[in-house]
């Protein structure tokens, strides 16, 4: 029973007006939000912030080339000092000493509060002779230059203690005053963004703001040599910008050309503008439903999941291919889709049911984005398949003309005879797909997050290059302690530093920094000035500790003034550190949302460039997590991405499989015949199979978007197999040539739009347009060859 | 005849750094001492500082090899050590490990180079930060090194080293608050 063709109308009218206001008022993201985990351990939520907003994700690498090192040094010093005029950034290193002055006053003035030296211990009388006279022995070094003057009254040497903390193992050659590469050929930078990673306007600005500042050194510059110089930058922010851009180039520029594309080849099938119009129609429907379920669904819309509205656009213009085409004209030339209504509407409904089984098993999936995707197909599927059933028929006007497309199904006819009688060429295939896979089987799946990376391989071997000049390996392994206030978080990172002190001592690691080096806790700064002993003992005590001493007591007693000065002072705060080095020290290392707070503890290897063994890893990652427990965790960038890529992998997998145990299952229960269910699923699960085999030959590894192209074969697939199903019923008469020729065309234009895909520069839509073209193209080939001939026929 | 043009021949590679631009005693001296691939040998050093009731004495050992290896090992009265390597310089004494980069210390890094560059025979080096003086002969030189730079000026006054052809007898450092330091060096210590 058919509903009234305006009630069709108006619901359709009404519904997208409706999808209209809530596509206009979605939230669109394009962070990395879409592919991280949605309700994620504790660990994997700090995982996730440090790729998104973490130390390592604000950092860009500057290198001037050419010219010769005076022009190179002169540009790094102009560039660099334009940028730390620019709020945009935290820190801006180029090898110069800027802070210098300022930050040695700081830490001369606070040297007992930050000093990890400083206990009740450190001022007995055996304790002070000793940090005296390694001071004085200090003397005797070319150090004792800039330290003789300290000694009155820093006796004990915190100043230089407190330097000290500050990890400052890895440092650049330097060259005319600033860094430089080990060949002395780069003068390198390096500078931090203020904003998080995650922020890819903040990130585009920092690197417009960087060229256009090294463009005015370049204006300034005294030398005409400082012409020929030229600035590369890479990290990670750089990397965020470009491969935004890509994709929404990409995205755009595809979009249209697969568009234009589809367009060209039904207008020549069709012959008619009108027609044309009418059967995008429900592709737009689609499109239009999917975003706002999407925006409805989940409160924002992950520009990825816009950029794979393409891959929609392939199936959805399926169904108003199938209606037109397969309709029937009566004698006067008119349409009368009467014909195609009854049969033709339960093979494509058990499509879509089939497509929707697919895709539903993206819907649990704890990543956004997939989830995402799973959604927006469903309700772009459905509406567009409800679209063309319900409106299109009454939009059709009566006079409308469709070329005759009847010879084309007569030759496809002819095809299919061929195809039918190599159909045994089959079996080898099927049997060389499966060996290969068998051979790869350990290699199947690529679980290295880089796989999906758009950064190019020559982007990142730049990076390489420059972080080996900088003698900066990447921070792969650091500490995140999270808490709820500050104070809990400097706390705990001290009792991780202890314990992370023994692991230095021991040369497993060669050091490591903490924001508690730049700002003790309250509690550590308390005890430390707890420690200080009033004048009248200090003063004896000095006494009887330098009695054996080159110096005498009296001579110290500016560092009597100084303690009792710094007895009586106020604690530390975050304050306090404006101006200074510190502050941007302890910026880079804490982040901080509200009142909770996490602390970064970055872990460097040793000299030698030596990374700790598994075994050294496991040890510290125990010591840590003991250390504040809940609250410290060790984590290993790579690793932990790479984890988290491949738990992701894995619940697709898991989840496809249970998707297609549904599609089963639901062809089962609608056909009610095992054999017609193998006929529908076998020429599938051969495309797929054949699909995979070809991209392991071709070299590649499967990632997980080549499994949705999987999926999306599936689905599209699905419906060629249906048809062919039909046609070999007992009283069909075969597959009728219209239906081939349908079959045709909306395989060609699935072709055609996934074909362009498989050229895109971005490996996420190149892999699928290299999965879903071919495969599709096979899934009819194959459904075609294994079709049954038709009873009428025999 | 002809075997002694082999003979010539065969030995110009060796004459050629002799025979070449080596006007003065001074330029003589910088190639010997720039021959010398490495040292090992004692020292005695005595530190007259103002803020500290009498001298400091200790001694130890200095090891050099070309170009930019430089330690000093004190043995007595308490081991501490210097080391020089790649423009950053760490320092240990007592329990203590200080890794200083040069390039951190402006006033620090000449007064490490002049020794650096007077074992190398770098004559380009000492020049760039020293006005340089050589006084006596190969066989009993004095150099005098005054800083270039006023800055600097303020922290070292000259540094004086004595020397016998490629090998040193001792390094005076004069600050400029007239704080001293001699470092008497002894012979090659046997490996």
């Amino acid at each position: 029973m058919t509903p009234p063709r305006w009630l069709a109308l108006v619901l359709w009218l009404a519904l997208m007006a409706l999808a209209v206001v809530i596509v206009g008022r979605a939230h669109y993201t394009a962070d990395l939000s879409a592919f991280l985990p949605r309700a994620p351990s504790a660990r994997q939520q700090l995982l996730v912030e440090q790729l998104r907003d973490g130390p390592a994700s604000r950092v860009l690498l500057m290198a001037i080339e050419g010219a010769d090192a005076a022009a190179r040094a002169q540009l790094s010093m102009a560039t660099a000092r334009q940028l730390r005029n620019s709020r945009g950034f935290l820190t801006v290193n180029n090898g110069e000493s800027v802070n210098d002055a300022r930050d040695r006053a700081f830490v001369f003035k606070h040297r007992y509060l930050l000093s990890e030296a400083v206990t009740p211990e450190h001022f007995t009388v055996g304790a002070l002779t000793s940090s005296i006279d390694d001071t004085i022995a200090l003397l005797a070094s070319p150090v004792g230059f800039a330290l003789k003057s300290l000694l009155p009254e820093d006796p004990t040497g915190e100043t230089l203690q407190v330097l000290n903390q500050l990890d400052r193992s890895a440092r650049p050659h330097t060259v005319g005053g600033v860094w430089a590469s080990a060949d002395g050929r780069r003068a390198l930078l390096v500078t931090s963004m203020r904003a998080p990673g995650s922020d890819i306007d903040a990130a585009e600005r920092a690197v417009k703001t960087i060229r256009a500042d090294f463009a005015r050194a370049q204006d300034a510059a005294s030398g005409s040599t400082a012409r020929d110089a030229r600035l590369v930058i890479t990290g990670s922010p750089l990397f965020a910008v470009a491969a935004r851009d890509t994709i929404r180039r990409e995205a755009v520029r595809l979009s249209i050309l697969s568009t234009s594309l589809i367009v060209t080849l039904l207008l020549i099938v069709y012959r008619s503008l009108p027609l044309l119009l009418l059967g995008l129609l429900p592709v737009t429907s689609g499109a239009l439903a999917g975003i706002a379920a999407v925006a409805a669904g989940f409160g924002a819309v992950h520009g990825i999941t816009l950029a794979f509205g393409i891959t929609l656009i392939g199936e959805s213009v399926d169904y108003s291919v199938y209606l037109f085409v397969q309709s029937t004209r009566t004698a006067n030339g008119a349409f009368d889709t009467a014909r195609a209504e009854g049969a033709m509407w339960r093979t494509i409904l058990l499509g879509v049911l089939t497509s929707v089984c697919g895709f539903a098993s993206l819907l649990p999936s704890g990543f956004p984005g997939l989830a995402q995707l799973g959604l927006y197909s469903i309700a772009g599927l459905v509406v567009a398949a409800a679209v063309t059933r319900f409106v299109l028929p009454g939009l059709i006007p009566r006079s409308l003309h469709r070329r005759n497309l009847t010879p084309l199904g007569e030759r496809v006819a002819v095809v299919l005879r061929h195809a039918r009688a190599a159909r045994w060429t089959l079996g080898i295939v099927a049997i060389g797909a499966a060996l290969v896979l068998f051979v790869h089987r350990d290699t199947l799946w690529n679980r290295d997050l880089a796989a999906l990376s758009p950064v190019s391989a020559r982007a990142r071997a730049l990076d390489t290059r420059l972080r080996t000049d900088l003698g900066a390996p990447d921070v792969s392994d650091f500490v995140v302690v999270a808490g709820d206030d500050l104070q809990t978080v400097l706390r705990a990172s001290e009792k991780v530093a202890a314990r992370l002190a023994a692991f230095v001592s021991d040369r497993t690691i060669g050091g490591f920094d903490s924001p508690t080096h730049y700002l003790p806790s309250d509690a550590a700064q308390s005890l430390r000035r707890a420690s200080l002993p009033d004048s009248s003992a200090l003063r004896l005590r000095l006494k009887a500790a330098t009695a054996s001493l080159p110096v005498s007591a009296a001579r110290l007693e500016p560092f009597i003034l100084d303690a009792a000065e710094a007895r009586a002072a106020p604690l530390l705060r975050v304050s306090d550190l404006e101006g200074t080095s510190f502050a941007a020290g302890f910026d880079a290392l804490t982040m901080h949302e509200g009142t909770r707070w996490a602390a970064l503890m970055p872990l460097h290897a040793t000299e030698a460039g030596t990374q700790p063994s598994a075994a050294a890893t496991d040890k510290i990652r125990a010591a840590v997590e003991n250390a504040a427990p809940g609250k410290a965790f060790l984590l290993n960038l790579k690793n932990e991405s790479d984890a988290l890529y491949s738990s992701y992998l894995s619940e697709a997998l898991r989840l496809s499989a249970g998707g297609f145990a549904a599609i089963i299952v639901l062809l089962l229960l609608t056909l009610r015949s095992p054999r017609r269910v193998v006929a529908v699923v076998a020429p599938l699960v051969l495309a797929v199979v054949t699909v995979a085999s070809a991209l392991l030959l071709a070299g590649r590894t499967l990632t997980i978007l080549h499994l949705i192209g999987m999926l999306l074969i599936v689905a599209v697939g699905s419906n060629y197999a249906l048809f062919f199903d039909r046609g070999a019923a007992p009283h069909s008469g075969g597959t009728p040539s219209l239906t081939l020729a349908s079959l045709v065309i909306a395989n060609a234009t699935t072709v055609v739009g996934f074909g362009v895909l498989a050229f895109s520069a971005v490996p996420v839509l190149a892999a699928l347009g290299a999965t879903v073209a071919p495969g599709a193209f096979l899934a009819l080939a194959f459904a075609a060859a294994m079709s049954a001939r038709p009873s009428a026929a025999r | 005849m002809r075997k002694a043009c082999h003979l010539l021949l065969a030995l110009a590679p060796f004459m050629a750094p002799l025979a070449n631009a080596a006007d003065t005693d001074f330029e003589r001296l910088m190639l010997l001492l720039a021959q010398k691939t490495q040292r090992h040998v004692s020292f005695e050093e005595q530190d007259y500082l103002s803020v500290l009731d009498r001298p400091l004495r200790s001694s130890g050992e200095l090891l050099y090899e070309r170009p930019d290896h430089l330690e000093k090992r004190t043995l007595a009265p308490k081991a501490a050590s210097l080391i020089l390597e790649k423009g950053s310089l760490t320092v240990q004494s007592g329990r203590r490990t200080h890794i200083l980069p040069l390039s951190d210390y402006p006033q620090i890094a000449p007064l490490i180079e002049s020794m650096r560059a007077t074992l190398a025979g770098d004559e380009a080096a000492l020049q760039r930060i020293f006005k340089v003086d050589f006084a006596g002969s190969l066989a009993n030189w004095t150099l005098s090194l005054v800083p270039l730079d006023a800055q600097l000026r303020n922290v070292v006054q000259t540094i004086r080293i004595e020397g016998d052809e490629a090998e040193l007898h001792s390094v005076t450092i004069v600050q400029a608050d007239d704080d001293r330091s001699v470092m008497t060096i002894g012979p090659a210590v046997p490996p």
